[in-house]
């Protein structure tokens, strides 16, 4: 079985400061694995860097994806190969409805892909399959996109992205963070509907409860840059009973940051 | 390295060979002799075979324009310029008596417009378009003038106005915006080569879209183009002007003056897609756009709406004005200014409310990227016999990057008590957040860029015609490629 994703050694900083610091992960295709552990462990910088955002440099390390060097692409070129970031804080942009902007994006997308774009009609078929299922309303869908959504509109509407652009890989980025546990449902809902047998996910959260609902094959705690321990859906449970206590202090023969 | 840090190396390497009207026609070109006296004005009125009537106001508007000073309270900054280094009349030897039909014009001219997108074979238009094509200082073509005659409606280069309808020429030039109103309108009276003018005639909805396409060819030469519009009781008509010139790495004058009438129940919609060459990355070239634009709503029940998308010119001073002195009179004044590299904008409208319950919009979108500054300036004014006047004006400025700027300079002056003004105004910034957002969706920065803007312009380019709300999308893509990285 090939691999979806193969970190090996990445070290990464951010403003000069090191944030991953040899961090190694693989991820097989169609599994799903969650990334946990204390906040300013790095588990944001892990998919800023992922997804190839600016101001996250790479000093060592490597990443592959499907096969292929994930540094010698762009950000809409790693969009259009498949990788999806849902981002904890969704971004607003006024003025822009939340139609024209998944258009757009599927389209680029679409032609990135050398496949071909759709027009008016065919978006809005395959809009409606997914709409209907995440609840979004034709109200939010002519907003700007993001504005004035409460946290619970934010988050579906990453995952409509989501489902539209049909990733291999998707980071999940905190997607829990400003949920209820109602719209934490219609949001795990939705992406275990995206589950499947060749797109793998990387969820990364801070608390056990979303594992709940979008149930993971492999759990890995983040500490100081790196994994610091893997182990099945259980390890999860074991976080919520003792808490990060034990990965607080730096590692034997790393230097506290 | 940061998008903004990234913007000027981006600007340097892109700026410049984006502006895809910048070629040159080459064509024999009858000029006058260089610089500006009373012989010159002269030398233009005899070219255009004009009564003495007009050579007069002319020659009475050069004598005014002698005593008056440039203004100076723009926030736009430039060298002096030297009225004596130009060329003031610039026409193609072939155009000599002014063509009778297409098939008399210089297959040169045609294909130079053909290259700018406005073929002006009728059979190839836009369907349901006239154009005026003006090339320096003369109108090369008008197309579609006898179909629009049967509906009695007059479009004519305003050169022949003036021979063939001087007792309408005569009653309207002027009476909107004197001679003397003005530095430049001042000076636009006394040299004004040619421009369009329109008759609409009572009861008359115009049965196709006006438009006038101005070109500036010839080097150092200044277009200084005039447009009359007069639209009678109960008339409509829609017009559109559009501009572009060559890259040069001198700076050129344009001064205009558009001047609309408007009687009871009539409406005029004018809308303005301006994309003269706005000079290279480093403000080298470009056309100083100096222009007075002024509607005039004598008529009861009148209505005036300009739009304007300004995305080209070094230097831009121009504030498209309604004075609503109809009762129930309207204006409206919808404007996008995008501003890049060293691009300077400076323009707004200027709402004279005089007769009762007469009331105006004002939405007014600047977009400034790069090292320009766009500064929003408007008068809303209410004189004391606007009994129930309303005014209601927003003005949204949009940066991108940290070197750019965008100011709002708004009078407001209510002298009854009745009337109501509003006025709203924000500021924004494209975010890193913003662009990475989109790229993360697969969207390129000039992509997400363009839809970002697009999304913030919406408001005012669905005021635009339908033909051409599609084309000034685009353009405003184009204007802005290269300002972030």
């Amino acid at each position: 079985m090939t691999n979806m994703l193969e970190i090996k050694d990445l070290h990464a900083e951010v403003g000069g400061t090191e944030i991953l610091k040899g961090l190694s992960l693989t991820i097989g295709e169609g599994e799903v694995h969650a990334i946990m552990g204390p906040n300013g462990a790095g588990k944001s910088t892990l998919s800023y860097v992922l997804s190839g955002r600016d101001g996250y440099e790479v000093t060592s390390g490597s990443i592959t994806y499907r096969g292929q060097d994930l540094f010698e692409l762009a950000i809409e070129e790693r969009a259009a190969a498949g990788i999806f970031l849902g981002f904890q804080y969704p971004v607003e942009l006024p003025g822009v409805s939340s139609t024209t902007f998944l258009k757009t994006a599927l389209n680029a997308v679409l032609r990135q892909r050398g496949e071909d774009e759709l027009d008016a009609v065919q978006f809005m078929k395959r809009l409606r399959v997914h709409t209907k299922s995440l609840n979004i309303s034709d109200d939010m869908l002519r907003r700007g996109v993001n504005v004035g959504f409460s946290g619970g509109e934010k988050k579906r509407n990453e995952i409509l992205q989501m489902a539209l652009l049909e990733p291999y890989l998707a980071v999940l980025d905190e997607t829990d963070s400003g949920l209820d546990i109602d719209a934490l449902k219609v949001v795990a809902d939705g992406v275990n509907a995206l589950r499947g047998p060749t797109r793998s996910m990387l969820v990364i959260t801070h608390y056990q409860r979303l594992l709940d609902y979008i149930v993971p094959d492999f759990v890995h705690v983040l500490a100081h840059g790196r994994i610091a321990r893997t182990g099945g859906k259980e390890l999860a449970l074991e976080l919520e009973e003792k808490g990060y206590g034990e990965f607080a202090d730096a590692p034997h023969g790393s230097e506290a940051a | 390295m940061s998008y903004t840090t990234e913007t000027a190396d981006q600007v340097s390497s892109i700026a410049g060979e984006k502006y895809k009207y910048g070629f040159v026609t080459d064509i024999e070109t009858e000029l006058a002799p260089m610089g500006l006296n009373e012989d010159i004005i002269r030398f233009i009125s005899a070219k255009k075979d004009e009564p003495d009537w007009m050579l007069q106001w002319r020659l009475r508007a050069y004598e005014r324009w002698l005593t008056m000073e440039e203004p100076e309270w723009a926030k736009v900054e430039y060298p002096e310029i030297d009225f004596q280094d130009a060329y003031y009349y610039a026409a193609p030897k072939s155009q000599k008596d002014g063509p009778q039909s297409l098939d008399e014009v210089d297959p040169e001219l045609l294909r130079t417009y053909e290259k700018l997108g406005i073929p002006l074979h009728e059979q190839q238009m836009l369907a349901g378009v006239a154009v005026d094509a003006v090339f320096d200082s003369v109108s090369v073509a008008t197309t579609f003038r006898k179909e629009l005659a049967k509906a009695g409606v007059i479009f004519c280069p305003i050169s022949e106005a003036v021979k063939d309808y001087p007792e309408l020429v005569q009653k309207y030039l002027g009476s909107v915006v004197p001679y003397s109103d003005n530095f430049y309108a001042t000076l636009n009276s006394a040299v004004f080569t040619d421009g369009s003018f329109v008759y609409i005639p009572k009861g008359v909805r115009c049965p196709m879209e006006l438009s006038t396409y101005f070109r500036i060819n010839q080097a150092n030469t200044g277009q200084f183009e005039r447009t009359l519009i007069i639209a009678d009781e109960g008339s409509y008509v829609s017009y559109l002007e559009g501009c572009t010139a060559p890259q040069r790495d001198e700076n050129q004058l344009h001064a205009a003056v558009v001047e609309l009438v408007l009687m009871d129940d009539a409406e005029i919609k004018y809308s303005t897609v301006q994309n003269w060459y706005p000079g290279d990355a480093d403000g080298k070239g470009g056309i100083y756009n100096f222009v007075t634009k002024r509607a005039a709503c004598r008529g009861r029940n009148s209505k005036v709406s300009w739009t304007q998308v300004e995305t080209g010119s070094a230097v831009t001073w121009k504030y498209p004005s309604c004075i609503l002195q109809g009762d129930n009179s309207v204006g409206e004044f919808y404007s996008v200014a995008i501003t890049n590299n060293l691009q300077q904008a400076d323009t707004g409208t200027k709402m004279i409310h005089i007769g009762e319950n007469t009331s105006s919009t004002i939405i007014a979108k600047g977009i400034s990227a790069g090292r320009s500054q766009s500064t929003y300036r408007g008068l809303v004014r209410m004189q004391p016999g606007a009994k129930g006047g309303r005014n209601y004006t927003q003005c949204d400025s949009l940066l991108i990057g940290d070197k750019c700027g965008a100011h709002t300079v708004p009078y407001i002056e209510n002298r009854n008590r009745t009337a109501q003004i509003e006025h709203e105004a924000t500021t924004a910034k494209i975010s890193e957040d913003q662009l990475f957002y989109c790229s993360q969706r697969g969207l390129t920065d000039e992509e997400a860029l363009s839809m970002i803007v697009n999304g913030f312009c919406k408001q005012v380019l669905q005021e635009l015609p339908m033909e051409f709300a599609v084309e000034a999308q685009k353009l405003v893509g184009i204007s802005l490629e290269g300002s972030v990285g």
